[in-house]
């Protein structure tokens, strides 16, 4: 099962880093939303899967899935939470005020 | 001793405060009391029982990095002149420079540089020495652009720090060799240990660097065309760093490392030729200068070169001779620089072709470079220093013995090259002094009406013209106090030498002789020669090459960051991901860290299949769709579908909270989409697009292989067995990941909800920022 899990994360990070490189701002956040998605699952993998019991202590149990992926994972998530709905912002603003939301002309300005 | 060689250092903070006051208070008068306390501080040491001194301050013992200060001759002769010509430059840049200049900037400059040359000449520590060695090159730039505005100024910085922090880098190359080979950071502990290094595999290379380091800084043939670049610089500056201390530098380096290096044969052929060919080269190139400082300047380098050559010779008599000049060079040249700057204040030019007939408007002056200018020239008088180094120079290179091949020619030519590069110093250095003071006066073309420097200005030339005559006459004063010294320590034995005028009629004499024939005929026809003179180099110009180098880096730089800094992200992500791609499998292919391991896997079940495939579906849709609220719903559907991964792998928390986040970001999308452009078509052309999805695919398959080899590699034990133990004992909670998310690792959690509060402060000033245009 890890190796099909690793292949799904792949195509995520595959879809996620196409998305990356559209000029629509929408479709820039969709790639970043689909990237940490597919990071969540890499890092939940390279642990064992289903091996013990969900890690909530129990009378009688002796073997735990592994904790600690989970509580990197549970961070990353309301990181990524954080993240994204920055970006969403973001991009409206810059959609907004530039009348535009294709990246190839929010290239700064002539200072650079 | 740590405190002298600091305090330069020290003062320099002080000094953009008390330029403050410049107009009351010029703030030269302490940069020249700080070298006048150093100057005292080592006089102390001077004497005929005169004894190595080694003082340790520990500064990173654990890196073998140790502020080590080894005094022995050959340092007591650099810390004098640094401390003593910096003395007399002080004094006399007070009356050089205006108090409108910027002065606080000027002696920050002036006395950085002093402190690390007095670094350098006294580390024993290679990589002290190699820091002090750098700071010396960018005080130099930074005191040669000082006149900032000049575009000439700017170029010969810039030439001067290129070409040295080159040689400089190859000085740490060769130190780090010698380093590894012998195990110490230590100069005195590796020249003990000299057979080591001496019978290494490596040693051409080291032996190359190390002397790449010390001809850049030394100016020597071809390294030579920073040096005239670098006259740009005040007056002072061009006296001080680029005549008497930091261009010998390189000579310093040369002789500290010679007790190693000189059994090598090689060491010998390159030091000796390289520093005859900068003699001949210098000296035949200042004729042809038409600016004063011009003429010293290459004077300046075939000086050098004839130091540089006595340190390749290595014999008794050349170490000795070599020290001795070293000295004698920073009195007549120092003096000769202040003679050129008093010409330029008074006069308003320094261009010879006007010059002329000036020994009756400046009398001192005109005194103090002529007698300057003959122990320069070598004139065999009894009371000029320069006669009798030339002198011994002379026999030193009569005395050299007869080897097999390249060495034994270089023996047969270095008298005649000697005496040809003699002929043209004696040549530039007539024509210096009487372009200058005698002549027909053209008085009325000159910029500035000239009268006599005021008497400030004239002190320090004096103080050096004086010791000039001293040592002429006395020279044992001098020899037994610390030339002695010096020269032993460089020679590594008893390398105590007696200085005489007259050695009886003999050979050395006849090519002094032979010298002064020739060099006045030429001097008094010099106007004859001149197309000669103009003649030959410019064809064989470094400068071109030089130039030809840094204008293409330039261009063709710019042209390669303008290729790929075009303004497009896109463009700057794409590089970036081909370079982790590109890099992280290459590692993978060349570790082998590629691993695969079947053994343990979890069992396949139909529920997760479903799951699996459709995310996957899912996940190309957000690529394929045009429209936006399919977009933003399938990739809900991938949200979802990780969620009830969750659920399956028995991660409930993870299961939850992504449940949670998942639903607030769709309905945020979806609030937002409707600002947003709809997606379209994105008209792209085809080949962007197959790019694109090369490079995707290729980041894909590298975290699909990443995946796979950390899941079948185990390295290191699992470290959760911690956490389940401790989970009830020391958190009290049965839920292990909240644990350890809120107890454990407490510190990363509260970072989270700060990162959280941050994105919230900043959506809300998006959001109700007012655009100017909007108002």
């Amino acid at each position: 099962m890890e190796i099909i899990m690793s292949v799904l994360a792949g195509i995520l990070f595959m879809t996620g880093v196409y998305n990356l490189l559209q000029k629509q701002l929408l479709r820039i956040v969709i790639g970043t939303a689909l990237v940490s998605h597919g990071a969540h699952l890499t890092i939940l993998t390279m642990g064992r899967l289903k091996d013990g019991a969900p890690p909530i202590l129990t009378e009688g149990v002796e073997n735990y899935t592994d904790p600690l992926p989970q509580a990197l994972i549970l961070t990353s998530i309301v990181i990524s939470f954080g993240v994204t709905s920055l970006l969403l912002v973001l991009a409206y603003r810059a959609a907004q005020i530039n009348h535009t939301d294709n990246m190839e002309q929010l290239r700064g300005n002539d200072y650079e | 001793m740590l405190l002298a060689v600091l305090l330069p250092f020290i003062i320099a903070i002080f000094i953009p405060f008390l330029s403050k006051w410049k107009e009351k208070f010029h703030t030269g008068i302490v940069a020249t009391i700080v070298p006048l306390l150093i100057f005292i501080y080592f006089g102390s040491f001077l004497g005929r029982g005169f004894e190595p001194v080694m003082r340790t301050y520990n500064w990173i013992p654990s890196l073998d990095m140790n502020m080590v200060f080894h005094l022995d001759g050959l340092s007591l002769l650099f810390v004098l002149l640094i401390s003593g010509i910096g003395t007399l430059v002080a004094l006399y840049s007070v009356y050089y420079l205006h108090t409108t200049e910027k002065l606080g900037h000027f002696y920050v400059y002036f006395l950085i540089f002093m402190g690390s040359m007095l670094g350098v000449v006294l580390s024993d520590n290679i990589y002290v020495l190699y820091s002090f060695w750098e700071f010396t090159s960018l005080s130099s730039f930074l005191l040669i652009g000082y006149w900032n505005h000049k575009h000439a100024s700017r170029y010969g910085a810039l030439k001067s720090m290129l070409i040295t922090v080159f040689g400089g880098l190859s000085l740490l190359g060769s130190l780090v060799f010698m380093h590894m080979i012998t195990g110490t950071s230590s100069i005195q502990q590796m020249i003990s240990d000299k057979e080591a290094i001496l019978n290494n595999e490596f040693f051409p290379l080291i032996l190359a660097l190390l002397l790449l380091g010390a001809f850049t800084k030394s100016a020597q043939f071809p390294f030579h065309i920073w040096l005239p670049d670098a006259m740009e610089a005040p007056t002072p500056v061009s006296a001080y760093l680029h005549s008497a201390t930091m261009v010998k530098a390189g000579l310093f380096l040369v002789a500290r490392f010679s007790p190693m290096m000189s059994a090598s044969e090689w060491y010998f052929i390159i030091v000796s030729s390289f520093g005859i060919i900068t003699l001949c080269w210098g000296s035949y190139m200042a004729v042809r200068q038409t600016d004063l400082k011009g003429i010293l300047a290459f004077s300046t380098i075939s000086q050098l070169g004839m130091i540089m050559a006595m340190l390749g010779f290595g014999t008794k008599i050349a170490i000795f001779a070599a020290m001795f000049h070293i000295l004698n060079h920073a009195t007549f040249k120092g003096s000769l620089f202040m003679v050129a700057g008093i010409v330029d204040h008074e006069t308003g030019t320094r261009d010879i072709r006007k010059l002329g007939g000036l020994m009756n408007y400046l009398p001192m002056t005109a005194t103090l470079a002529m007698i300057g200018i003959f122990s320069m020239a070598g004139f065999p008088l009894p009371f000029l220093n320069g006669f009798y180094s030339k002198e011994m120079f002379f026999k030193a290179t009569l005395d050299l013995s007869a080897q097999e091949g390249i060495a034994a020619f270089l023996t047969n030519a270095i008298p005649y090259l000697a005496v040809f590069g003699s002929i043209f110093t004696f040549v530039y250095s007539m024509y210096f002094f009487f372009g200058t003071f005698r002549g027909k006066s053209n008085i009325d073309e000159l910029p500035k009406k000239p009268h006599e420097a005021p008497v400030g200005m004239l002190i320090s030339p004096a103080v050096l013209i004086l010791l000039v005559v001293i040592i002429g006459l006395f020279p044992s004063l001098i020899n037994e106090t610390f030339i002695e010294h010096a020269a032993s320590a460089v020679y590594g034995g008893d390398a105590a030498k007696e200085i005489y005028f007259w050695h009886g009629f003999n050979l050395p004499l006849i090519m002094s002789l032979t010298v002064i024939a020739f060099g006045t005929i030429l001097a008094l026809t010099i106007s004859r020669w001149r197309t000669v003179y103009n003649f030959v180099p410019g064809i064989l110009s470094m400068n071109k090459v030089y130039d030809f180098t840094v204008d293409k880096s330039v261009v063709y730089s710019s042209k390669v960051t303008k290729g790929y800094m075009n303004g497009s992200l896109a463009l700057y992500m794409k590089l970036i991901l081909v370079a982790i791609v590109g890099v992280s499998f290459t590692f993978f292919f060349l570790t082998g860290g590629f691993a695969l391991d079947l053994s343990q896997l979890a069992t396949v079940t139909t529920i997760e299949l479903i799951v699996a495939v459709t995310m996957t579906v899912a996940a190309f849709g957000t690529i394929f769709t045009h429209n936006r609220i399919t977009a933003i719903l399938i990739l809900g559907v991938v949200g979802y579908g990780l969620s009830m991964l969750f659920i399956i792998y028995r991660a409930p928390d993870l299961a939850l909270t992504q449940l949670i986040v998942e639903t607030v970001t769709v309905a945020l999308f979806l609030l937002v989409f409707y600002h947003l452009p709809d997606l379209g078509k994105r008209g792209e052309a085809r080949s962007t697009k197959i790019m694109n999805w090369i490079i995707s695919a290729g980041f894909g398959l590298l975290i699909t292989t990443v995946a796979i080899s950390a899941h079948s590699s185990k390295w290191f034990d699992v470290i959760s067995s911690y956490f389940v133990d401790n989970s009830y004992k020391l958190g009290g909670g049965d839920n292990i990941v909240n644990v350890i998310l809120v107890d454990m690792r407490g510190l990363d959690t509260l970072f989270e909800i700060a990162v959280l509060g941050l994105a919230a402060m900043a959506i809300y000033s998006l959001i109700k920022i007012k655009n100017k245009k909007e108002e």
